[in-house]
């Protein structure tokens, strides 16, 4: 049957094939010196621009080029490990690992974001890693919207070893999130994790009603929630300014998720966004299985992002 | 956050103003500015540089109408460029020319949209052009996604293809082809797992289910949202398995949706259609004009005008002409167009769909004039008495006071309310002659504060 998954050869030459392309790519970034005049400035603008930094930070990153190197001879290589640095020392204020405190119990944490950026996916991942640490962790199903967001989830829950807490379609997601919490509560759970349907964060009567969720929490369990992640998705583009700004206006956001980085998006938008909200980010998310989310390191990140990638 | 390219020339001609024609370093200094606006609005890079020689040509030498100042002239040069390269506007419809089921394949990155683009397509497809469609989930990957388009498929009481379990995509592609023949559709649709397009194995197997079906339309769906990675996506899907056209999704957002130039200019696909909302009408025929309005950040006129008519209520407008034949528009119908505007995703949803509105957004926010203004005028309006809404002639100073303790607010709000008010009852007397088309088309922008008296 020509139905078949590609068999384990094909995969492992696809594999080796795009490893040697990378060897080549990186030999002749090596060996070929230039002269860093305002044409090559320009070429590393447009990489910069190509990986979505906006124009704004990817002229301000260059200029400080043309600043310390200009004229100067240089490797492709050796200048863009400069580049790399520059954007590695603004993202790694915001590199910051979510900490869950473990005198709070359960630890409340709300995952918010635009539609198909990837939330009710790395909720699945973040309970399987909590889970295999040891913790007991609930699920609330709050996104009561979308055809079979609730079946997506449970068995999100089920990999993972989390009760899902789920309510009839349509039903209101607040008092599905207050029965979530006791729920939690009852079982003393160490975590619980809440999945809201996507909204676009200029849509007022969706984000009142992500308020209106906040609310029914906080009356519920007046510290929580106790983080708030805004999971954007890497192929954004300049929008994700607004998006970061208003979800923090209108509901607060305690830090970011960035899914879908196994692609060829390299999320750049990300150095402007750390540079201008200081938000920190947690988490990146690199495939579709429950192993694929890592730990936001700003200098990976960076390197990625001027294509030197290890 | 971004000034449009509108707002960019005023400033850059308001330098260059004693010039009557367009020199070279005219139109040097203006193609920076395309380049900044159209970077700004997600087009990607190697797409911008094409489309600026594009526009360079086109401009140099043009004489500048007298009428018209350099900017708008390059602005308009600018935008039937962009008009143009983004395709024509009747692209609307779909290649059903084929022996039946004619197969349409929905294709596209992860969480793009396919799942409900297929579902709103079929929607479309059944009751517009009353086919009897089939729909069929090959998505084995992700979670519940063969279960979402079955609900889906109820929604809008189209069949989908039941489940088999474990089996494989293109077995199923087959499946539903066989089911199609047998029993008489005319077209099916294939909903796809959502996949990287640089992801080797699963780029093979939706070429084997394309092999397998010879699909009449392959879409790519892509979300307005997507920054420069555009180019990259779009050319390696039209690349590896061929489509047919584009789909463009999110566009209820208010991202700049370069990412449709970047598309179109890379693969030479027309975008057909555009989501506008989560819920299954919301989709439209692409219109290049207003997207173009979009990117340019010029204001989407065109969506302005439709996205009014489509949530006034008919009855409601049927009404509110028949009040106003008689002259007799009260608080009552006010208060009715208050919540229209509040439907139709509140001010700010409103404003970003103006031209020159960038200047009158910053004004609004200065004057904290929001929707919380809309529910309070709202309020104003629920505490007066039958008698008041009526003849709001009633209203002295007792009576305001009343209202503004009532209602929690102040006897200024009440004031300014009531003048607005005023003007608009003015106003309607006016476009009386102009009949509902025309109410439709101003009644809106009239309730803005200032009475819609905008620039442009
Ligand atoms: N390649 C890749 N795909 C991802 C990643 N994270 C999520 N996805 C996929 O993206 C799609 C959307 O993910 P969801 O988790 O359903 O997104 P969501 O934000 O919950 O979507 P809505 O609830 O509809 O707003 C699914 O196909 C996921 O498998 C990632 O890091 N990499
Ligand atoms: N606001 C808005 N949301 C949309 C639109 N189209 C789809 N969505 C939402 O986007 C999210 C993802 O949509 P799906 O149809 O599941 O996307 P998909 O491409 O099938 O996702 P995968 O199968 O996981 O790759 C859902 O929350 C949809 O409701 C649109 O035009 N506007
Ligand atoms: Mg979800
Ligand atoms: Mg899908």
């Amino acid at each position: 049957m020509s139905d078949a998954k590609p068999g384990l050869f094909a995969r492992l030459k696809s594999g080796l094939a795009r490893s040697a392309q990378r060897l080549t790519d990186g030999i002749a970034a090596i060996v070929t010196r230039r002269k860093l005049d305002e044409a090559a400035l320009t070429e590393l603008e447009d990489l910069l621009i190509t990986a979505d930094l906006g124009l704004a930070v990817s002229k301000e990153m260059v200029a400080g080029l043309r600043r310390t190197r200009f004229n100067q001879e240089a490797s492709t290589e050796e200048i863009r490990t400069t580049l790399a640095e520059g954007a590695a020392n603004i993202l790694r204020r915001v590199e910051k690992p979510l900490t869950i405190d473990p005198a709070i119990k359960p630890f409340v944490i709300l995952v918010i974001g635009v539609n198909g950026s990837g939330k009710t996916t790395t909720i699945g991942k973040l309970a399987k890693s909590y889970v295999d640490a040891g913790k007991k962790v609930v699920i609330a199903a709050g996104d009561t919207f979308r055809a079979a967001a609730v079946e997506q989830l449970k068995i999100w829950g089920e990999r993972a070893g989390a009760f899902v807490v789920a309510g009839a379609a349509n039903a209101d997601a607040a008092g599905l999130v207050f029965d979530a919490l006791d729920r939690a509560r009852k079982d003393s759970a160490d975590i619980l994790l809440i999945d809201t349907a996507g909204r676009l964060h200029n849509k007022s009567d969706l984000m009142a009603e992500l308020q209106k969720v906040l609310r029914v929490l906080k009356k519920a369990e007046p510290t929580a929630p106790h983080a708030v992640l805004l999971v954007l998705d890497a192929t954004v583009g300049q929008n994700a300014h607004a998006q970061v700004q208003t979800f923090r206006d209108m509901i607060g956001v305690t830090g970011l998720v960035m899914t879908k980085l196994d692609g060829t998006a390299k999320g750049g938008v990300l150095v402007a966004i750390a540079e201008k909200y200081d938000m920190p980010v947690h988490y990146i998310g690199v495939g579709e299985a429950a192993e694929d989310l890592r730990p936001f390191v700003a200098v990976d990140f960076a390197k990625s992002l001027v294509g030197l990638e290890d | 956050m971004f000034d449009g390219l509108g707002n960019r020339f005023n400033d850059l001609f308001d330098r260059l103003r004693r010039h009557g024609a367009l020199t070279e370093a005219d139109v040097d200094a203006a193609m920076r500015e395309i380049r900044v606006a159209l970077l700004e609005a997600d087009v990607a890079l190697p797409v911008v540089k094409q489309f600026v020689d594009g526009v360079r040509a086109k401009a140099v030498g043009q004489d500048v109408l007298r009428s018209v100042s350099p900017a708008q002239m390059v602005v308009k040069i600018v935008h039937d460029h962009l008009v143009e390269t983004l395709g024509s506007d009747s692209a609307g419809a779909l290649n059903l020319n084929a022996v039946p089921p004619v197969v349409v394949m929905m294709v596209g990155l992860q969480g793009s949209g396919k799942t409900t683009t297929s579902a709103k397509l079929a929607r479309l497809l059944k009751e517009r052009e009353k086919r009897k469609v089939l729909l069929a989930s090959l998505d084995v990957n992700r979670p519940a996604a063969q279960e979402q388009l079955a609900i889906l498929a109820k929604q809008v009481n189209v069949t989908s293809l039941p489940v088999v379990a474990l089996e494989r995509p293109v077995a199923i592609a087959k499946r539903a082809l066989d089911v199609g023949r047998r029993e008489g559709y005319d077209v099916l649709i294939l909903d796809t797992a959502g996949r990287l397009h640089i992801d080797e194995m699963l780029m093979q197997e939706v070429a084997a289910v394309r092999d397998a079906t010879q699909p009449t339309e392959t879409l790519l769906v892509a979300d307005a949202l997507t920054g420069q990675d555009a180019v990259n996506l779009a050319k390696s899907f039209a690349e590896r398995v061929g489509i047919t056209g584009i789909v463009l999704t999110r566009v209820d957002g208010d991202s700049r949706g370069g990412a449709a130039l970047s598309m179109r200019a890379v693969t030479g696909q027309p975008i057909k259609f555009m989501g506008t909302g989560e819920k299954l009408d919301a989709l439209e025929a692409f219109q290049a004009s207003r997207i173009a309005g979009r990117i340019l950040g010029m204001g989407d006129v065109v969506g302005l005008v439709e996205k009014a008519a489509e949530n006034i209520d008919r009855e409601e407008a049927e009404k509110l002409a028949k009040k106003m034949q008689k002259g007799s528009f009260d608080l009552d119908d006010l208060a009715g167009q208050l919540k229209q505007i509040r439907k139709m995703g509140g001010m700010g949803g409103i404003m970003g769909m103006l031209p020159g509105i960038n200047k009158v957004k910053k004004q609004l926010s200065e004057a904290k004039i929001d929707e919380s203004m809309l529910k309070r005028q709202e309020a104003i309006i629920s505490s007066m008495t039958k008698t008041e809404k009526r003849n709001p002639k009633v209203l002295d100073a007792s009576r305001r006071r009343r209202i503004a303790a009532g209602s929690g607010t102040s006897v200024p709000e009440i004031n300014r309310l009531l003048k607005q008010y005023q003007d608009m009852a003015d106003m309607m007397k006016r476009m009386n002659k102009l009949g509902q088309k025309g109410l439709q088309r101003h009644g809106i922008q009239a309730l803005l504060p200032g009475g819609g008296r905008q620039q442009h």
